[in-house]
């Protein structure tokens, strides 16, 4: 049974402080002046030393998925004879704070790395284990969010959730590991959380089986041909984009040693399907539109059985052309049905 | 270490080179030693970790041995090309699925391969050939750019005794005496009284799979009865880097081979 409970800021502090010296407590924090436009600010995960680090006024540009999934990482090194696995560089047990579209992206990643072909990929799963979700309540959304249309605004994949208001968090535990610490500190309280049930953004899902082959090709994916400059970046800050692609190095100063790494890829960059002998597929940016598009909210739920895409809008607060992929969605929804009449 | 390597599936495994065969100028047959469970149609990824890693198909296999044949066209490929008998090729797999050989058993079986494309149906031809696999019928098209970029010369003319093989290259050269055209003209020549336990196979370049099964599809073959294998550019053959996705398909664990009934509505 999950229990509830109140704690002013200070109780908190000291459940937060308590919970640091076993964990390393991960968060939307703020780094001033180093945002995409000068002047402003860069939100990203990141460590939280204190509970006043923790940014709830404005969505972070990058996703948490990097805890998972970081955009470089050595698979293993090689001697010339053998391989040896590469460790994680620290054994820390990991709490981050994270809102629902969040936790379900994450949810998204799980199916990818952890079933899909019945293969677990043994990086992701090493820290995925370590993760514990601490929920942020999230009651108001930000702007381009559309996590309602995606099905994506509740969750009860938490080990906690936690509601920050003005005096103190109240605080819903769900994993026993985290109750000693939130019944000393707090006092019992009735607490759930609650979701927002409504974007300013609402998209409408296609509702068909199959695409028609039509649609794959039809003039609405044009405009995308100019505008989208495969960037990559609506593939690097998607929670749930996973690509990736390996990269071997050596060493400079040996001919036989070296390692294998692999580093995220997206669907966007150029060469994401090159072939040898030249050949290549989607070589414009509008079927690279679409082909994200589809696998965001289409062919990903006929292999997992839910959309890909959590609706956090991300891609949409960092494209610097103002790409819209809440627009796309609606624009091919009503392609579709302009082809069904 | 050894319990590692079982558990991850990125860490390849160790191989011998025992043989190594110049098939054209820059196509060679590698044969290393290792022992493992193969169906015709699957592939492994090989690599020389420090340089690369890619997707090669077995060209025919034995209770100990595996032989890949590969075209030197980059980075890994390339560096592959340089290494000799007694060196170590890095390699793990199988992987994909391979060929329903058990579909095939008692068919009149049409095999249609382009270029480098023999050498996924390699292993099954070889079955067929020596009695594992008995067919009612083979008819064996295999198509090559030119004279100079014929592989498994020694093989055909193996094959040509227990087949009804068409070698076509794609125009006449001096001193060439047998079949020229695309393998698409050769396709046509072709007649089918019956579709019943008739089986066709294309692999190839996607422009000659694309035409090849097309002109199939023109003799009226059902789309049940043809299978193809696809390439696609692949990072892990696990389905995870995503590379190998064309609708919810994975070429690389779904594929590569696969039915054309399924394969045909799949858009990149
Ligand atoms: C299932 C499967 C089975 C296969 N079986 C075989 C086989 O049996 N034998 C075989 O020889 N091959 C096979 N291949 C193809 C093989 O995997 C590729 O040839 C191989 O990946 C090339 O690797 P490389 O490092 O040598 O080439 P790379 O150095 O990666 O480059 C190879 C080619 O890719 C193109 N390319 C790469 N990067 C770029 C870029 N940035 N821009 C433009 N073009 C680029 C170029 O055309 C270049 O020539 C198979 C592929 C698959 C998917
Ligand atoms: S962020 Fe925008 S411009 Fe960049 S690849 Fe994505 S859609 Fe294209
Ligand atoms: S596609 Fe865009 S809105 Fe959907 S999960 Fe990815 S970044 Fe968020
Ligand atoms: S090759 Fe990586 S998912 Fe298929």
């Amino acid at each position: 049974m999950n229990k509830s409970f109140k704690l002013s800021s200070e109780q908190f502090k000291t459940v937060f402080a308590g919970l640091s010296e076993h964990y390393c407590i991960v968060g939307p924090k703020r780094f001033a002046g180093l945002g995409r436009f000068s002047d402003t600010d860069l939100i990203r995960y990141a460590p939280l030393t204190s509970i006043d680090e923790l940014e709830l006024a404005e969505k972070s540009c990058f996703s948490p998925k990097d805890l998972v999934f970081p955009p470089d990482e050595t698979l293993f090194y090689f001697n010339g004879q053998q391989f040896s696995e590469a460790a994680l560089p620290d054994n820390l047990e990991i709490i981050v704070l994270l809102r629902p579209c969040d936790i379900n992206g994450i949810d998204r990643l799980d199916r990818m790395f952890m079933k899909n072909a019945d293969v677990i990929d043994p990086y992701y799963q090493r820290r995925r284990s370590r993760l514990h979700f601490f929920m942020i309540e999230c009651r108001e959304s930000f702007e381009n969010c559309f996590c309602v249309s995606m099905n994506a605004n509740r969750s009860d994949n938490y080990a906690a959730a936690l509601r920050f208001g003005k005096d103190g968090v109240e605080a819903e535990v769900a994993s026993d590991k985290f109750l000693e610490t939130f019944a000393v500190n707090g006092s019992v309280f009735e607490f759930k959380p609650e979701f927002v049930s409504e974007n300013q953004i609402k998209v409408e899902l296609p509702k068909v089986e199959t695409m028609p082959p039509e649609i794959f090709t039809d003039k609405l994916w044009e405009e995308y041909d100019s505008r989208c400059i495969s960037c990559g970046r609506c593939n690097t800050s998607c929670v749930t984009c996973s690509c990736f692609t390996t990269r071997d190095l050596f060493y400079g100063d040996s001919r036989t040693c070296g390692e294998r790494r692999r580093v995220w890829d997206g669907c966007h960059l150029d060469g994401f399907c090159d072939m040898a002998g030249g050949h290549t597929f989607r070589k414009n940016k509008g079927e690279r539109m679409r082909f994200k598009t589809f696998h965001k909210i289409y062919d990903y739920r006929k292999r997992f059985g839910v959309d890909m895409c959590v609706g956090c809008g991300r891609c949409d607060d960092v494209c610097p052309e103002y790409i819209s992929f809440s627009n796309c969605i609606n624009k091919l929804s009503a392609r579709l049905k302009e082809g069904a009449e | 270490m050894s319990a590692q390597t079982t558990a991850n599936p990125y860490l390849p495994f160790v191989t011998k080179i025992i043989a190594v065969k110049a098939e054209t100028e820059s196509e060679f047959t590698l044969t290393v030693q290792a022992v493992c469970s193969i169906t015709p149609g699957q592939f492994f990824q090989v690599s020389l970790p420090r340089i690369g890693e890619a997707p090669i198909s077995v060209s025919n296999y034995g209770s100990d041995w595996i032989q890949f044949t590969i075209r030197a066209v980059g980075k890994l490929t390339g560096a592959i090309q340089n290494l000799k008998t007694g060196e170590n090729l890095f390699i793990r797999g199988p992987y994909g699925t391979g060929f329903p050989v058990d579909r095939f058993k008692n068919s009149r079986l049409v095999i249609v391969a382009g270029g480098s494309g023999v050498a996924p149906v390699r292993p099954l031809v070889d079955q067929v050939v020596n009695g594992q696999l008995p067919v009612k019928s083979l008819d064996l098209i295999a198509g090559f750019k030119n004279r100079a970029s014929i592989i498994f010369t020694d093989d055909l003319v193996q094959w040509q005794q227990k087949s009804n093989l068409t070698l076509t290259i794609d125009k006449q050269e001096e001193g060439w005496d047998g079949a020229t055209g695309l393998v698409t003209e050769h396709i046509r020549k072709l007649r089918f009284d019956t579709f019943d336990d008739l089986q066709v196979i294309v692999v190839g370049p996607p422009v000659m799979m694309k035409f090849a099964t097309a002109e199939f599809r023109m003799l009226q073959v059902p789309a049940e009865r043809i299978w193809v294998s696809f390439e696609r550019l692949m990072s892990c053959g696990l389905g995870k880097c995503g590379h190998c996705k064309i609708d919810y398909t994975y070429v690389c664990v779904d594929g590569p081979v696969l039915n054309y009934s399924y394969a045909a509505n799949l858009i990149d």
